[in-house]
């Protein structure tokens, strides 16, 4: 041997080889490790498993929901309504009758369709009914273009047109129509409105944009005033506007549709009624998915714990690797992966159990279930981070027995 | 005949108050082909004897010489290799992993060698038919009697094929007649030259080896060749 030669030489010259351990065997070793403790395994692994099962489904519910509010908006929430509101005496101040021609003319309004409350009408199924029994039904005179503006569509029949405004007919929304047992519209359905019959022609699928749409029955504006004295004010408009230009268009709303009295006109935007009851569900989103980040991180407790235990048990399997030629290192890794592997299949089963709770509850509420890529990827990123925290400790303990003293424990 | 280990005024010292003093100026040789019992009552060093030997424990002084170099210098990562690549091991208690099978717990043997998967498993089922298991590969633990137990760990032991078989107490949890077939059977696989050493209180392994080192309160008190080969090989 020539002296000052190099340790590494020395070992060569020893050993032949370095002690060798391949990803492989890592894997391997840390899942027979586990078979052989498998209800323990399967049960620390549960922990991490709900809780990202938890926060999968959150997350899927919530971008199912979202993605059908989208839906609903249908473009991009460009949806304005006009309403009368009250002059300075509190007294009610109609639109004028201009304001619908004066809407039309701004330059990005797409289309403006108007309807007329009539305060004072009924809807019953018969004159037998009582009065009183008005099933909070109201009595709406509307235009024909009035679905085209709010993307609104026909579930059984037709809607009003220009012929049937002037006739005693009558189109029921959606909730309307249930409340008054009417399912089907065959020629000769009836409803008695405002002390007549009125043929129903029929029936509007929900307008998740105008729901008092939903609880309407609608007439035409020439029959409204013909008929049921609405005088031809109307007292809700709703219009498209250009996607670009809907707050230019809002700001000068009001002295286009009175100028009159501007502060007597309420301008409103749907979609941001339910972009805020979006936010408020989004307010509980946050919230599970915190619960679902206590749970993860109990449930890495609960692996951190079961790998303590478990070194403790092993201390002569560690011993016996360690004589057949495991590195400190090598323990490590095979404590590591072994929680790696379990935080691993915790967070397979979150993510899985996540995603069939999304598409449960996306089926049983009529929506096409999303499962964010991003919720998946964060949550096996969540498990894989949780499987190393856990592991860490417990790891570099098993590293650190001494292999002599592990081999007496026995 | 160069030693393929040696140990060179070795002292090993456990602290505490009083200190233990388990081993104490020990020199020891170890020739190819060797075949030491380690006898002594308890308490007389033999397993930290047998653990410096196998470089599971570092001496407090000396030096162990492997092959032709100390391993005082050598990194963990390094005295590793040496075990993985030129010791093996046999112990009372067998320390098989009990949900594998015969093969896999051979193979256990060769995890840190390297070669594949299905390398290391070809090699366990070599290794387990040199001990007479080629009828046992898929039986686990314990589908095995003691003395199967024992040949499974010497199979794992012997995989690697390495220069020296270290083994503590290897018939201690045995009957006599299967002790022997263990002893017995150690001694033939010394025959293409590993060395063997073997700890025992047992006097009927003593006499089947060719080397016996006598310890007493951690020092060699003596070392005899009675065997055949001591006539071939001349004193230590």
């Amino acid at each position: 041997m020539i002296a000052g030669a190099g340790v590494r030489n020395a070992t060569e010259q020893v050993a032949g080889r370095k002690s060798r351990f391949r990803l492989a065997d890592a894997v391997r070793t840390a899942t027979v490790g586990l078979r052989s403790r498998a209800l323990r395994a399967a049960l620390s692994a549960l922990g991490v498993a709900v809780g990202i099962a938890a926060a999968v489904a959150v997350l899927g519910i919530s971008a199912s929901s979202k993605s059908n509010l989208l839906a609903q908006l249908g473009a991009e929430g460009n949806l304005l309504t006009v309403s009368a509101g009250q002059d300075f005496t509190g007294g009610p101040a109609p639109l004028p009758l201009t304001a619908e021609g004066m809407i039309g003319r701004i330059p990005p309004v797409e289309s403006v369709t108007a309807t007329g409350y009539l305060p004072n009408a009924t809807v019953r199924r018969t004159a037998a009914v009582p009065t009183i029994n008005t099933g909070g039904i109201s009595v709406l005179a509307v235009q024909p273009n009035l679905l085209a503006t709010l993307g609104g569509s026909v579930a059984r029949g037709t809607f009003l047109n220009r012929a049937t405004s002037h006739a005693q007919a009558v189109v029921l929304g959606a909730v309307a129509a249930q409340t008054l047992g009417i399912s089907r519209v065959p020629v000769g359905t009836l409803v008695y409105l405002d002390g007549q019959y009125f043929s129903v022609v029929g029936i509007l699928r929900p307008v998740p944009l105008a729901p008092e749409i939903d609880e309407a029955a609608l007439v035409g504006f020439p029959v409204a005033n013909q008929l049921l004295g609405l005088g031809g004010h109307p007292t809700e408009l709703y219009l498209r506007a250009a996607p670009d230009q809907v707050t230019a268009v809002n700001q000068v709303l009001p002295f286009t549709a009175n100028p009159a009295q501007p502060e007597a006109v309420q301008v409103s935007r749907p979609s941001d009624v339910l972009a805020a009851r979006a936010a408020a569900k989004n307010a509980f989103t946050g919230l599970f998915l915190g619960l679902g980040a206590v749970v993860v991180l109990v449930g890495g407790l609960g692996i951190a714990n079961i790998m303590v235990i478990s070194v403790l048990e092993r201390r002569t399997e560690v011993g016996l690797r360690r004589a057949l030629g495991a590195t400190r290192r090598q323990v490590g890794v095979q404590f590591l992966a072994e929680s790696l592997v379990l935080s691993l299949l915790g967070g397979l089963a979150g993510v899985g159990l996540g995603a069939l709770a999304t598409v449960v509850y996306a089926m049983t509420a009529t929506q096409t279930p999303v499962v964010p890529l991003s919720a998946v990827a964060a949550g096996l990123a969540v498990a894989l981070s949780v499987g190393l925290l856990a592991g860490a400790y417990p790891a570099s303990r098993a590293a650190r027995l001494a292999p002599a003293d592990a081999l007496r424990a026995s | 005949m160069t030693a393929v280990m040696l140990l060179a005024g070795v002292t090993k010292t456990y602290p505490g108050s009083p200190p233990v003093h388990a081993l104490v100026s020990v020199n020891l040789s170890i020739s190819a082909g060797d075949r030491i019992a380690v006898l002594g009552p308890s308490g007389s060093g033999k397993t930290t004897l047998l653990h410096v030997l196998g470089t599971l424990e570092r001496p407090t002084t000396g030096a162990v010489w492997i092959g032709g170099h100390e391993v005082s210098g050598l990194t963990d990562a390094e005295l590793s290799a040496v075990r993985a690549y030129r010791l093996g091991f046999v112990f009372q208690n067998f320390y098989l992993l009990d949900h594998l099978d015969a093969v896999s717990n051979v193979a256990l043997g060769l995890l840190y060698w390297g070669g594949s998967h299905r390398d290391r498993a070809s090699a366990a089922i070599d290794a387990l038919q040199r001990v007479g298991l080629g009828h046992r590969l898929a039986h686990t633990p314990g589908q095995l009697s003691g003395g199967e137990k024992q040949r499974v760990a010497i199979a794992r032991a012997l995989a690697a094929r390495p220069s020296v078989l270290l083994a503590d107490e290897p018939t201690g949890n045995l009957d006599s007649a299967t002790g022997a077939e263990i002893v017995t059977l150690l001694a033939q696989l010394a025959d293409d030259g590993t060395a063997i050493v073997v700890v025992t209180h047992d006097g009927g392994i003593a006499a089947a080896m060719d080397r016996q080192v006598l310890m007493r309160d951690g020092r060699v008190i003596s070392d005899v060749r009675t065997g055949q080969r001591a006539g071939l090989q001349g004193s230590p």
